[in-house]
């Protein structure tokens, strides 16, 4: 069977997601970088960068509406188009709070240190792993993988819980660290919040995999 | 809503071929079904086992059973004339009598003794006119000739004529498939507005056309029946392999 037409654009697109993922991901680690070695350079190009992010997503935008004009994509070609559609913009925001964590370790990095108190390393680690799985899971079609992916949403949950209680406490026991502290408590968010945003790529995953939209319902 | 039409195990042949196998469906009322395949799979066959047009083919044979508004039409007891009133059809050429445009529509409305005067014929010319979208544009030249329309035109006249005699199921073979665009969303938005007085069966091998206009979608390929569904399932996520490969284009 030859190839048609609509398969080497899907290719593309698919290449164009798998790049900007890598990318995100990238971001996300070199943000906690920034925070556990104290090096405001390093936040400083994560920050820069994200323009590169967002010029990728509209990439991506143009690309999937072009496809839907001009391929009138059917069955599993328009889910894929319309799950790329969709987990691009996640993707994007999830690269928006690396951002937004580089801008924190700008911050904290000139206050005294509070980091190796608290557990936000394994955090990142946690939510590290899971986008990573969550893109694999999506290129090698993986519908079992994502569904796990979705129940690990609850050790970052978890994790942010005592993470929380943790700096809370030591904003009582030493006042001087309140404004470390109170910033390290907003990146510990923001790790929180892309948990939940690998958790909707993987909802996209599963319906590509199984047309089914999963979202919403309480049971995977 | 019920089911107009109900096929079980049906079988078709000319002479020693076979073209349809052991097809099993229902085609519910006041619904739009598209069927589509490629060239060949039986579509256009299938299509006129409903009105019994096969009749005409000498060496051609129906098995099985098909049921309309529960009685099987292949009954020998069956009035032919009264089936094919009942089950009108279009077809992919417009096919209009070399005649005016009244003349075409008011033919079946006198063959069948349908009108009680003058007026009365007059009237349900316009009726069927109006119903296929058509009596703005021919209103002021009914006496001219039917082959004066454009394409699409001569197609909605076609409509006019099958809808003159009041039918229940109106079989469109691939109706909009030599018209451009504009005349093909006129056919398309016809075909959804009838719907909601007709049982509408239309062949297309337009993809697209078939999920704009269809609550349901059979696929056939070599006379069998692959898969029957929710035209909205099927253009997502079909249940047979073979009806992705073909709704996408994978083979040819
Ligand atoms: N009058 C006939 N006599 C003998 N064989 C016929 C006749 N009409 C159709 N066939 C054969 O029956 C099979 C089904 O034909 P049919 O016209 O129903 O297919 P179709 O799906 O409508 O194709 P297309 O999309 O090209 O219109 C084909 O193999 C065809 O050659
Ligand atoms: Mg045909």
């Amino acid at each position: 069977m030859e190839t048609r037409i609509i398969d080497r654009k899907l290719d593309v697109l698919r290449d164009k997601l798998l790049l900007l993922g890598g990318t995100t991901e990238k971001a996300v680690y070199l943000a906690m970088r920034s925070l556990v070695e104290r090096d405001s350079d390093l936040a400083r190009k994560v920050i820069e960068d994200d323009k590169i992010i967002n010029a990728m997503e509209l990439e991506i935008d143009q690309m999937s509406v072009e496809i839907l004009a001009l391929q009138q994509p059917a069955a599993h070609d328009l889910r894929f188009v319309i799950s790329v559609a969709k987990i691009t913009p996640i993707l994007e925001r999830i690269a928006d709070h690396a951002a937004n964590i580089a801008e924190a370790s700008l911050i904290i990095n000139n206050e005294p240190e509070v980091m190796p108190n608290v557990e936000l390393p394994r955090m990142a680690e946690i939510a590290g792993e899971m986008l990573q799985r969550a893109l694999d899971a999506f290129t090698s079609e993986d519908a079992k993988v994502s569904k796990e992916v979705i129940k690990r949403d609850k050790a970052i949950d978890k994790a942010y819980n005592k993470v929380f209680d943790k700096l809370t406490k030591l904003m009582i026991d030493n006042p001087s660290v309140t404004n470390g502290a109170a910033h390290l408590l907003f990146v510990a968010k923001h790790l929180e919040r892309i948990g939940d945003y690998v958790k909707d790529i993987c909802e996209m995953n599963v319906y590509l995999i199984e047309a089914a939209f999963i979202k919403h319902k309480s049971k995977v | 809503m019920g089911d107009k039409i109900s096929i079980k195990n049906l079988n078709f042949y000319y002479g020693k071929n076979q073209a349809l196998y052991d097809i099993s469906m229902k085609i519910p009322e006041r619904e739009v079904m598209a069927f589509v395949g490629p060239s060949g799979c039986g579509k256009s066959t299938f299509l006129r086992v409903f009105n019994r047009m096969n009749d005409t083919i000498p060496y051609a044979r129906v098995e099985g059973e098909v049921k309309i508004d529960g009685k099987n039409i292949y009954k020998t007891k069956t009035d032919v004339v009264a089936l094919r009133r009942k089950v009108g059809m279009v077809f992919q050429k417009s096919n209009p009598f070399p005649k005016s445009i009244f003349e075409n529509v008011a033919y079946g409305i006198r063959i069948n003794k349908m009108h009680s005067g003058k007026k009365d014929l007059a009237d349900r010319v316009e009726k069927a006119l109006r119903d296929a979208a058509l009596w703005d544009e021919v209103s002021d030249r009914l006496n001219t000739s039917a082959f004066g329309l454009s394409g699409g035109q001569q197609q909605r006249l076609c409509i006019a004529r099958a809808l003159a005699v009041q039918p229940e199921v109106i079989l469109m073979d691939e109706p909009a498939s030599a018209l451009d665009p504009i005349a093909t969303q006129k056919i398309e938005e016809l075909v959804v507005e009838l719907k909601k007085k007709y049982t509408i069966v239309i062949v297309t091998h337009n993809m697209q056309q078939a999920a704009r206009i269809s609550d349901k979608t059979a696929f056939f390929m070599l006379g069998k029946l692959i898969e029957v569904n929710p035209t909205e399932k099927m253009f997502t996520n079909p249940d047979d392999e073979l009806t992705e490969d073909y709704i996408t284009g994978r083979f040819g």
